[in-house]
């Protein structure tokens, strides 16, 4: 491939190859992402799914080096954002790229912003932040503008106290698109929220994502956001990916048991009595992953001798990928029965 | 039929923080307006509603935590702010609640054993050595095998677990009604299964009556016989589930319904 500067154009926006994340643990390092590969194009939406403790917030701050301890660190793998390599850049470099090339938002709004200073400043910070002073004004009222949210330059001066959940949220998506970056990742921005206020919010960044042909990288637990909002799924399970595919097919088919059983206990009005159904066990926890197959010991199909012993690689099935030894098998295709 | 536990024409108003000075009185908003709801024995009733719109002040009133400004709260047929000492007793013992948060509701420096074990000891009065079983027992009824969690404390448990924990307690008291305020929303989609589970298993073998206060609709019809919509305050429609969400007839319902996400990405099309 070309090392020059500039990116290929047919090259994705987000490549993220093989990249791991460790958690020092005293004089040991305990692996929490493990071997995660996923592109983002430009005006695409992809989804990563998975529980607490599955790794894919630390997927998502791992992108940008963004880790809420100094414990942890990127131990393998590349992340290529236009063709540079985020995982080999120093601090400045870094901080070139944050915010200016690559926006975040996260669950809680209140909590990343300042309460005592107004909205629009804040969003005027980021703009700064990257040397553009001139016309930040300007250019804040016309991202409140762009959040949908009426009088923006009424907006601009309120305190945050003075705003909803769901207008904190959205000014926390202006100021991380304030510079224009070309993917935003967001992690679980809407699982605080009410769902009329989630229902704005998901069409607001499906909105953002056309017009501003911007990468879209959502972050959730909540498949049935997933199907709302993105093109592409990746199901992380126990710091791994354990499926990836399109999005229709992953809805119709899915491959992987743990995805199988994720989908059918999302419920929604339609669902009955019946449809009451949970996948038994908890995750298992970084550190103690099982043996074989991390998802074997929660697994209605798994093959004693095999899948408690030997390490399942992610391999084609369709259209997408998975990690099931048993995947094509019959008794795979409804795994729950 | 007298109804287990009852909302009569209750309204609740807060004084509005910083409106008022020496000589102005506070202005007051409402924030339950002239609701009347009935829990039947062994029956869910869902409250759904956003943030804001009056369900959880509905809730503390139902559970004599806040008094209404008007209206009334009947137990049994009889209202709570009247009733004598004894029945109040009663009423304490056998209308429970499980929070959003239990980890809040928990003391953190309580294990879960001491937890569970202070309804025992204060509503059934057993003694520390009977109290002391009933807690295995409770905590097997919640699928928390007792060996491991007895002397755990709250910050050592899971989200679900501790919602678990919180749900042994309730049960604790021997309730006729469980009055459960968001209960799984901050729970991610598969531990919020296995609650919901465990929470309709216990309803089904122990005739217990929920009031499942939730904005999510999705819950609603899996579990609830009966719904209640809430909406600035006040009961907008209300009915059996399946009435409600196959036909609502208030704006509001309607709205919710829509943004109400389904695992169909073909939704995705119709935009």
């Amino acid at each position: 491939m070309n090392s020059g500067a500039t990116a290929d154009a047919a090259a994705p926006l987000l490549d993220v190859r093989h990249l791991c994340v460790d958690i020092a643990q005293g004089p040991r390092q305990l692996r929490v992402v493990e071997d995660v590969s996923l592109q983002v194009q430009r005006g695409e939406a992809v989804g990563l799914v998975g529980e607490s403790g599955s790794g894919k917030s630390m997927t998502a701050f791992a992108l940008l080096n963004l880790f809420p301890s100094p414990l942890a660190r990127v131990a393998g793998g590349e992340v290529l954002l236009e063709g540079r390599d985020l995982a080999r850049m120093d601090a400045a470099q870094l901080r070139s790229v944050r915010g200016a090339r690559v926006g975040m938002v996260f669950q809680d709004p209140s909590s990343f912003l300042d309460p005592l200073m107004p909205v629009g400043r804040q969003i005027a910070e980021a703009l700064v932040a990257h040397g553009q002073v001139d016309g930040s004004r300007a250019r804040v009222l016309e991202l409140i503008d762009l959040m949908e949210l009426p009088q923006a330059a009424q907006v601009a001066l309120k305190y945050p106290h003075e705003l909803s959940g769901g207008m904190r949220q959205r000014i926390l998506i202006a100021a991380a698109l304030a510079m224009k970056p070309a993917l935003l990742i967001a992690d679980e921005p809407t699982t605080a929220l009410d769902v009329t206020v989630q229902a704005g919010i998901l069409k607001l960044l499906t909105r953002l994502r056309k017009e501003l042909d911007l990468g879209l990288l959502l972050i959730t637990h909540d498949l049935a956001v997933i199907a709302e909002t993105c093109q592409q799924v990746h199901v992380m399970y126990a710091g791994q990916i354990v499926e990836s595919n399109a999005i229709e097919p992953l809805f119709d088919r899915p491959a992987h048991p743990y995805t199988q059983g994720l989908l059918r206990s999302v419920l929604s009005p339609q669902s009955r009595a019946h449809d009451l159904f949970s996948i038994p066990g908890g995750v298992a926890i970084a550190g103690q992953w099982p043996s074989g197959c991390r998802f074997h010991p929660r697994c209605p199909i798994m093959r004693p001798g095999l899948c408690d012993t030997a390490v399942p690689e992610l391999g084609s099935s369709g259209q997408g990928v998975d990690r099931c030894h048993l995947s094509g098998a019959p008794e795979a295709i409804h795994a729950w029965g | 039929m007298t109804a287990l536990l009852e909302a009569r024409d209750v309204s609740r108003l807060f004084p509005v923080r910083g409106s008022g000075s020496l000589l102005r009185a506070r202005r007051m908003q409402t924030a339950v307006d002239q609701v009347s709801i009935a829990v039947q024995p062994g029956e869910v009733l869902a409250l759904v509603g956003e943030s804001g719109s009056g369900k959880t002040t509905l809730g503390r009133m139902l559970l004599g935590l806040t008094a209404p400004s008007s209206g009334q709260v009947l137990y049994k047929g009889q209202d709570i702010a009247q009733a004598p000492a004894s029945a109040l007793r009663d009423f304490r013992q056998a209308v429970q609640v499980v929070f959003q948060d239990s980890g809040g509701s928990l003391n953190p420096r309580h294990t879960v054993a001491q937890s569970i074990a202070l309804p025992l000891r204060y509503n059934r009065g057993l003694a520390p050595e009977q109290a002391e079983r009933e807690v295995d027992a409770l905590l097997e009824q919640v699928h928390l095998p007792p060996r491991h969690f007895r002397n755990r404390l709250p910050h050592e448990l899971s989200g679900g677990q501790r919602q678990r924990v919180g749900i042994a307690r309730a049960l604790a008291s021997q309730p006729q009604v469980v009055i459960a305020d968001e209960p799984v929303s901050a729970l991610d989609v598969s531990v919020r299964a296995q609650i919901l589970r465990l929470m309709f298993d216990l309803q089904q073998t122990q005739r217990l009556a929920y009031l499942f206060i939730t904005h999510d609709l999705g819950v609603v019809r899996a579990f609830a016989q009966r719904v209640a919509v809430m909406y600035q305050g006040r009961i907008v429609e209300q009915g059996t589930a399946d009435a409600v969400l196959d036909d609502p007839q208030h704006a509001y319902t309607r709205r919710l319904l829509a943004a109400t996400p389904i695992p169909d990405p073909r939704r995705q099309q119709l935009g």
